[in-house]
């Protein structure tokens, strides 16, 4: 017997255990599945909890629904792998699992305690993450009782999991405030690293507007040095202070502890990778899929949806002895919430930024891209039913995997090169 | 110096359109249109940097700089005023740091 060892049942772990095991011999390979946790995570849904959108109990179901039969789940976390030898050993009785291949899908996880005194004294007191369980539902029981004040949200460095969901939070604060008859008394601050809250051209000048519009305040080129929580103040590198009542952290995002045990991870512990076979850089027989890879796309679900094909093609033609031709493109797409029942759609990949247009999709027709519409606010809630019921049991959910240009409007200010790359790329859709 | 940027191409904000195109002489002429002159600490990051975009096509952020190379964040700011990702990018001839928005 050869075994496939995925670490990780989240998103990727799972889904890419449902799919390969319909394609792998069972008499010929056995497929285990290690995670830490029980509870598997409607992760999407986080954001909406602290607004009363989702309540607590419907984005959790247990993982073991999920795993395939056939697969052994293992409830345990890895103390290390020992890629020379084939072999992970995990924290549970010292078990030693030697593989024949090796998924890596532990994702990632916010660090409060990488950014100096964001753990002390204030954390979870007034001051809340959203990317937790546990955060997010203390976030809405702090909230539901508050009467207004200075809120930050800031984001603490780059990469993070699902890059448009603080700004997705201010939109959603500005709704829910107006909403309780008290956002004259709320002041929204926005905090960020990079250059502004839209970055790229195209998606800067359709979406530009928004914060103003709503009064939130953007603070650009932010890099928190440290939180002090006597004072209430957030303070930059540079020497700039923001003060707050409410500080809405994003923590810095790390891959899990064992890759960095494990001496396999860039200085996030994230796991160089082939960007588009989904190889590990280092070791052949070892494939990292989801957040925990370094790659150049965005941290989120639906990139490990685009991913999965490539990842199993290629994962089942290395076995085989043959040529690796699953290709990822990093196609990403999201819904972006943009409060009072709206929604945004936004669509790229590695080469092409966010463009205006229409996504096409089959049966309920064409989604508005790169602007706001009702529809894609309930495209979003529609993803939950999706993801549980579809996505994560490995079947083909309806949208196509590879980016396509059809239906994106290509303004006249983007540049030959790009559109040289888009041709190219729409080619082979 | 004026003459050695007179042939290089610039975004509307001074950064470099084409990377590739960079030199060491390039950098400190940069440099010295921003008003700062070059020392060895300067290098370091700025070396690492360039080696960081060769190997994987995107530079390195703050935590990387400072993981891998002996200078340290205060250091970085004390250096580069705007920071590594606006001044030392610009410098090192690299794009500014976009989000995928």
């Amino acid at each position: 017997m050869k075994t496939l060892l995925i670490l990780g049942a989240g998103t990727a772990g799972t889904m890419l255990a449902n799919k390969i095991t319909r394609k792998l011999d069972s008499r010929v390979w056995k497929v285990i599945l290690v995670d830490k946790d029980e509870t598997h995570y409607y992760q999407p849904g986080f954001l909406f909890v602290p607004f009363g959108m989702n309540k607590p109990q419907e984005i959790i179901r247990p993982k073991r629904k999920y795993v395939p039969a056939g697969v052994e789940f293992v409830l345990s976390d890895v103390e290390r792998i020992d890629p020379g030898a084939n072999q992970v050993i995990l924290t549970k009785e010292n078990r030693v699992i030697h593989y024949d291949y090796l998924v890596i899908a532990s994702g990632t996880e916010i660090r409060p305690d990488q950014v100096e005194g964001m753990l002390d004294g204030g954390w979870q007191q007034n001051i809340f993450d959203f990317y937790t369980f546990e955060g997010t539902n203390k976030l809405a029981n702090f909230l539901k009782t508050w009467q207004g004040g200075r809120l930050v949200v800031n984001v603490a460095e780059m990469p993070i999991k699902c890059p448009v969901a603080p700004l997705e939070f201010v939109f959603l604060a500005d709704w829910y405030f107006t909403r309780r008859g008290i956002r004259n008394k709320v002041d929204i601050i926005y905090s960020t690293p990079l250059p502004g809250a839209f970055t790229k051209p195209i998606a800067a000048a359709h979406l530009g507007d928004m914060l103003e519009k709503r009064g939130i305040h953007v603070e650009s080129e932010f890099n928190i040095g440290e939180v002090d929580s006597t004072k209430n103040v957030i303070r930059s590198w540079d020497d700039r202070e923001i003060p707050y009542d409410l500080l809405v952290a994003t923590p810095t995002n790390m891959g899990a502890e064992f890759i960095e045990r494990s001496g396999m991870g860039d200085e996030l512990n994230f796991v160089p990778t082939n960007k588009h076979t989904l190889q590990s850089e280092q070791w052949e027989n070892i494939w990292v899929l989801g957040d925990a890879a370094n790659l150049p796309t965005s941290k989120a679900g639906a990139v490990v949806h685009y991913q999965m094909e490539a990842a199993i093609e290629n994962l089942l033609a290395h076995m085989q002895g043959r040529e690796l031709k699953g290709h990822f493109d990093g196609h990403a797409n999201c819904f972006v919430e943009s409060g009072f029942n709206k929604g945004l759609l936004i669509d790229f990949n590695y080469d092409v930024e966010p463009l205006p247009g229409a996504f096409p999709m089959p049966i309920v027709g064409p989604f508005k891209l790169l602007g706001e519409s009702v529809f894609n606010h309930w495209g979003k809630l529609a993803f939950g039913w999706m993801y549980w019921n579809l996505m994560l049991k490995g079947i083909d959910i309806p949208l196509p995997n590879e980016f396509s240009m059809l239906g994106k409007v290509i303004p006249e200010s983007f540049d030959a090169k790009q559109t040289l790359k888009l041709q190219r790329g729409d080619s082979h859709v | 110096m004026s003459d050695i940027l007179a042939t290089v191409k610039f975004d509307s904000e001074g950064f470099m359109v084409d990377p590739n195109a960079w030199t060491p002489e390039i950098g400190k002429a940069i440099a010295a249109r921003e008003g700062l002159e070059l020392t060895d600490r300067h290098w370091v990051v700025i070396n690492y940097a360039r080696s960081e975009f060769k190997a994987k096509g995107q530079s390195p952020t703050l935590r990387a700089i400072t993981k891998n190379t002996d200078v340290n964040t205060k250091e970085i700011y004390a250096l580069f005023p705007g920071g590594p990702a606006k001044m030392a990018a610009k410098i090192a001839g690299l794009g500014k740091p976009t989000g995928c928005i």
